[in-house]
């Protein structure tokens, strides 16, 4: 994070000094770290709100219902780890918290899904499961994507929310090519789930 | 569309309240855990901007971006997505000082400001939640994980870019 931190610093300057724009970057760092602040004062409020209305979802039990509703598909995609195990319940809860923005909730239930993974196959090799459930948390499912959302409010968007439907076959499109490539590269190695 | 927001608050109060969950304190500690976020992303959210508000003020990014136009181009692809796809598999904070950047140049409506909203919307932090689950499981071989979640993240930007031209047109 230094190096990439420092080496914009240093371009900057350097692109700065050769074409003559000392005098704006001078005046436009300061700015920055300005529009920075406020920046986050205006995100904050609707990132709050959101938080707040999902903590209602979340006390609501919803987070079990959607866990219940997803059993069938993520059996499929987690062939050996058995629907009744906690590590299945824990990849369920994760993907639902995920899904409905609760990183705070999601974070702590995607470790001990992981723990519980490891339990299930003792090595420190990744299994199939585990590639599977971490694909899955790099891929971004969220129903309402609250940050971009705000950020786009912030700059004067009229429908901050008109990307909803773009966003959601964007992701889906993305987490299937990431799981299907994960499958495909997995048959080709040779190492089937089941074989296991 | 404009429904959307509205209907999933008003029914997630109605919905707590059948179930008799006490909605106030609940979105009371909600919010707290949204100031908790703001609060957690606020300094390397800062550092960043300065940072890509240092290239932008010293023209150093529009020069980068000439520089990869005539490639983009050739792809009809927006050169201005370039450093965000780049920056957001390594670095969440970073890619909104972009993504920002991109609103402030172009506008949150534009179909470049779209489609860097929907790639920020729809991919993650790969770099970060790889280290952060394998690292808490004791993984040491983690296989073609990264290899898969960069496809995935390569097919969102992709992806973005035809999905809001079929939207909204380009």
């Amino acid at each position: 994070m230094s190096y990439i931190f420092g080496a914009m610093i240093a371009l900057s300057f350097l692109y700065a000094v050769i074409s003559g724009n000392l005098s704006q970057l001078s005046s436009g760092i300061p700015e920055a770290a300005t529009s920075a602040v406020e920046l986050l004062i205006s995100i904050s409020g609707m990132l709050c709100m959101w938080s707040g209305f999902m903590r209602i979802a979340k006390d609501c039990g919803l987070i079990d219902k959607l866990a219940r509703l997803f059993a069938p598909i993520l059996k499929r995609l987690y062939p050996d780890v058995a629907p009744e195990s906690d590590a299945f319940r824990y990849i369920s809860m994760n993907i639902s918290a995920n899904l409905l923005g609760l990183g705070n909730a999601a974070t702590p239930l995607g470790l001990s899904a992981m723990r519980e993974l490891r339990r299930i196959n003792d090595s420190d090799t990744a299994s199939d499961s585990m590639v599977t459930f971490v694909v899955m948390n790099t891929a971004s499912i969220q129903l309402i994507p609250t940050t971009v959302a705000a950020l786009r409010k912030s700059y004067g968007s009229q429908q901050p929310f008109d990307i909803l439907l773009c966003v959601w076959m964007t992701s889906v499109t993305a987490l299937a090519v990431g799981l299907i490539s994960s499958r495909i590269i997995t048959i080709f190695s040779g190492r089937r789930a089941w074989k296991r | 569309m404009e429904a959307i927001i509205p209907v999933i608050v008003a029914s997630l109060c109605v919905y707590g309240l059948i179930k008799r969950v006490n909605i106030f304190e609940s979105f009371v500690e909600g919010v707290k855990e949204g100031f908790e976020t703001v609060r957690f992303i606020a300094p390397t959210m800062i550092a960043l901007l300065v940072a890509v508000g240092t290239l932008r003020a010293s023209g150093a990014l529009d020069f980068i971006a000439e520089l990869i136009t005539p490639l983009a181009d050739k792809i009809g692809f927006p050169p201005e997505l370039v450093p965000m796809g780049l920056l957001r598999p390594v670095s969440g904070s970073g890619a909104t000082a972009i993504l920002t950047g991109i609103y402030e140049d172009c506008g949150p409506d534009s179909f470049v400001g779209r489609c860097a909203s929907v790639v920020a919307g729809s991919t993650e932090t790969t770099f970060y939640a790889v280290t952060m689950y394998y690292g808490a499981a004791g993984i040491k071989k983690i296989r073609h994980t990264l290899v898969s979640a960069l496809l995935a993240d390569l097919t969102a930007i992709a992806v973005s870019v035809v999905i809001v031209g079929l939207i909204f047109g380009p």
